[in-house]
C-alpha cells in the first residue's frame, strides 16, 4: 500500500470531520472546557495533544505485536506518560507562560479520552505510518474544535486575540463606549455551550450532505 | 363582528400555504389567537383534562397582574431620578421620565423575545407558542434601569433560545425563561447586576433630559452584604419608594398583582404562601446572625430585594413549578430557605431569589415524582391490607 493511499487519505481527514473525536464521538470534552478561555492556550493544548497522540500512536503501533494483551493498558500509560512529561517540559522551556496557563491540563493528557480510545482502537490493529496519520488527523480535530471555542471565547470575553486587543477600549462602557465585555465567556458553562453549537451546526452541515 | 368576519374571508387567505403572505403565517396566527379565541378550545361543560380557556388567556391574566409593577416602577424611576438630581417634580413629570427610560426596555424585550419565536415557529412549520407574553414583560422588570438595551437584547435572545427552544418551545421549558435572562446578566455583566448597587439615573439618559451622569445608590441588599447600616426604613421597603430593578421594589403593588393572580386562579396560593414560610423560618432562624452584621429586622427581609417579586411571578410559573398539590409546599418552601440562605451566608450574592428559584426548577420534577410515588405506595399498602 503506498504512502498516500485514497485509505490513508480517509485515516487521516476522517477525524478532521465526519468522525471529529469532539463533536462527533465526544470524547476529551473537559480539556476542551478548561482550556480555551483564551485562544493562545487552546492552540497549544491543540498542539500538545496532536503531538503526543500521533508519536504515542507510532510506538505503540510499533511494539504491538510484542505487548501482551493482558497488560497492554499498562504499556499503553507509560508510553503516554513519557511523552506527556517530554512535552511539559519542552513547553515550560519554550512557552513558560502559556505552560503556567495550561498547568495540570498538560499533564492531564495522559487522562485524556481520545489518546486511549486511539491506542486501543487503532494503533493496536495497523501499522506506523496509518497509525501516525490517525494520530496526527485526531489530534488535529481535536485543536480544530479548541481554536473555535477559544477564538469564540477570547473575542467575547475578553475582546482580544492572541492577547492582542480586537475591541478597542474606547468602545467599553468604563471608557464612554457602550460595549461591555461578557464575563460569562470566561467561565466554563459558556464554553459547554458554545461546544454545542460547534456540535450543533456541525451535525446540521453533515447531514444536510449525506 | 363585521371585522371578525372581514379578516376570516379577506385577510386570512393571504397568510395560508398557496397565499402571498405565506412567510408570515405564524406571525399572523399568532396575532389572530391573540385578538380572538381561537376556534378550538375545550367545552365548558362536561369533564375535560384541558381547561376551556386557552393559555393565550391565562398569559393575559399574568400580564395584567404585571401592570401594578410597571406603572409603579415607572414612577419610582423618575422619583429615583429627581430625587438624586435635587430637583422637585410633580407627579406627571416623575412619570414620565420613568415611562421614556422604561418603555424602551419592554419594547426590546418584546421585539427580540417574539422575533425569535415567530422564526422558529415558521421554520418548523408549527402553531405560534404563546410563552413570550408574560417573559417579555417579567424581564424589563427584573433589571435595573441603567442597563443598555443591547445587553438586554443580547440576553433575551440567549434566554429564549437557550432555555426554551432548545427544550422544545413553550412549555417544555426546565428554567424559567425570565429569571435565566437574569441569571445571565448576572454572570455576564456583573457589573450592571450585582445587586449592591443600582445606578439611578443612566448616563444614556442623557440625550433625553440633558443631566448630570448617573448617580448610584445602594440597595438596602447591598448595605447588609457590605455590613453597613440600611438606609432605607420599613415604609420605603412596602411602598418601594427605593433604588432597585424596575418592578420588584413595591410590596404593594406586587400584592394587587398577587390577588389578581389568586384570584383568577392563574397562579397557585400554595407556592406563594409556602415560599414566604420558607423564607420567614429562615430569616427567623438567622436572626442573631443578621442582627450581627446589620440593624435589619427578620422579617424585612422578605420585604427588600426580589423576594415577593419572585415568589409571586416566577415561583408559582406553571410550566417550572412542582405540580403535584403536596409538591408545591415543598418546593415553594425550599424556594424561601434557600433564598435566604444565600443571602445571609453568602457575601457575594446579596440577593438569593433567582439562584433559590432556578435551582429549585431542577428539583421540581424530582419533587413532584417524590410525591407521586409516595402516593402509589401508600395507596398500594391500602389495597393490600
Amino acid at each position: 500500500m503506498s504512502l498516500f493511499s485514497k485509505e490513508n487519505g480517509a485515516v487521516f481527514t476522517g477525524p478532521l470531520n465526519i468522525n471529529n473525536p469532539i463533536a462527533v464521538q465526544v470524547l476529551g470534552i473537559c480539556s476542551a472546557l478548561a482550556v480555551t478561555s483564551q485562544l493562545k492556550p487552546a492552540i497549544v493544548m491543540g498542539l500538545s495533544v496532536t503531538v503526543i497522540t500521533a508519536f504515542a500512536n507510532v510506538i505503540i503501533s510499533l511494539i504491538r505485536k510484542t505487548i501482551p494483551n493482558r497488560i497492554r493498558i499498562i504499556v499503553q500509560l507509560v508510553v503516554v506518560a513519557a511523552l506527556v512529561t517530554i512535552v511539559s517540559n519542552i513547553l515550560k522551556a519554550y512557552v513558560y507562560d502559556v505552560s503556567v496557563q495550561l498547568s495540570v491540563y498538560v499533564g492531564l493528557i495522559i487522562t485524556n479520552c481520545i489518546l486511549m480510545g486511539r491506542l486501543e482502537a487503532f494503533a493496536l490493529q495497523n501499522g506506523p505510518w496509518e497509525s501516525f496519520l490517525d494520530g496526527v488527523g485526531n489530534g488535529l480535530g481535536y485543536a480544530v474544535i479548541l481554536v473555535i471555542v477559544g477564538f469564540v471565547r477570547e473575542l467575547l470575553g475578553s475582546g482580544t486575540l492572541l492577547g492582542f486587543t480586537i475591541i478597542p477600549s474606547s468602545a467599553l462602557m468604563e471608557n464612554g463606549g457602550l460595549y461591555l465585555h461578557n464575563g460569562m465567556m470566561t467561565m466554563p458553562a459558556m464554553a459547554l455551550i458554545i461546544l454545542a453549537c460547534v456540535i450543533w451546526a456541525h451535525r446540521s452541515i453533515n447531514d444536510k450532505e449525506k | 363582528m363585521g371585522l371578525k368576519k372581514y379578516i376570516d374571508q379577506k385577510v386570512k387567505p393571504q397568510f395560508e400555504e398557496n397565499g402571498k403572505l405565506k412567510s408570515f403565517r405564524s406571525l399572523f396566527d399568532g396575532f389572530y389567537t391573540f385578538m380572538y379565541v381561537p376556534n378550538e378550545t375545550s367545552k365548558v361543560h362536561g369533564s375535560h383534562i384541558h381547561d376551556a380557556i386557552d393559555s393565550k388567556r391565562i398569559m393575559s391574566f399574568v400580564v395584567i397582574a404585571l401592570i401594578p409593577c410597571l406603572l409603579f416602577g415607572m414612577y419610582n424611576v423618575g422619583f429615583q431620578h429627581y430625587r438624586a438630581i435635587g430637583e422637585s417634580a410633580d407627579f406627571i413629570s416623575m412619570f414620565l421620565y420613568g415611562l421614556a427610560a422604561v418603555m424602551p426596555k419592554v419594547v426590546v424585550s418584546y421585539a427580540v423575545g417574539l422575533g425569535i419565536e415567530f422564526t422558529v415557529a415558521q421554520w418548523k412549520k408549527e402553531e405560534i407558542q404563546e410563552g413570550f407574553l408574560v417573559s417579555g414583560m417579567l424581564i424589563p422588570l427584573i433589571v435595573p434601569i441603567n442597563c443598555p438595551l443591547w445587553i438586554i437584547a443580547v440576553a433575551t435572545a440567549f434566554a429564549v433560545i437557550f432555555a426554551k427552544e432548545v427544550f422544545g418551545g413553550t412549555g417544555m421549558n426546565i428554567f424559567n425563561v425570565a429569571l435565566v435572562t437574569r441569571a445571565f446578566l448576572f454572570f455576564a455583566y456583573p457589573t450592571m447586576m450585582t445587586g449592591d448597587k443600582v445606578w439611578v439615573n443612566g448616563e444614556y439618559m442623557d440625550c433625553i433630559t440633558g443631566t448630570v451622569d448617573g448617580v448610584s445608590a445602594a440597595t438596602p441588599l447591598g448595605e447588609i452584604a457590605a455590613g453597613q447600616a440600611v438606609s432605607t426604613d420599613v415604609m420605603d421597603t412596602i411602598t418601594g419608594l427605593m433604588p432597585g430593578s424596575i418592578g420588584e421594589t413595591s410590596v404593594i403593588a406586587i400584592a394587587i398583582g398577587a390577588i389578581i393572580l389568586l384570584w383568577s386562579g392563574v397562579a397557585s396560593w400554595k407556592t406563594m404562601f409556602s415560599v414566604f414560610a420558607g423564607g420567614a423560618l429562615m430569616a427567623f432562624l438567622f436572626k442573631g446572625h443578621l442582627s450581627e452584621i446589620s440593624n435589619f429586622e427578620w422579617w424585612e427581609h422578605l420585604t427588600v430585594g426580589g423576594f415577593c417579586f419572585g415568589a409571586v411571578f416566577m415561583a408559582t410559573d406553571p410550566v417550572t413549578s412542582a405540580r403535584t398539590e403536596t409538591g408545591k409546599y415543598i418546593y415553594g418552601f425550599l424556594i424561601g430557605c434557600v433564598a435566604i440562605l444565600v443571602r445571609t451566608l453568602n457575601p457575594g450574592f446579596p440577593e438569593g431569589m433567582m439562584l433559590a428559584i432556578l435551582l429549585m426548577n431542577v428539583f421540581a420534577p424530582l419533587i413532584d415524582y417524590c410525591v407521586v410515588q409516595a402516593n402509589i405506595n401508600k395507596r398500594a399498602k391500602r389495597a393490600n391490607k
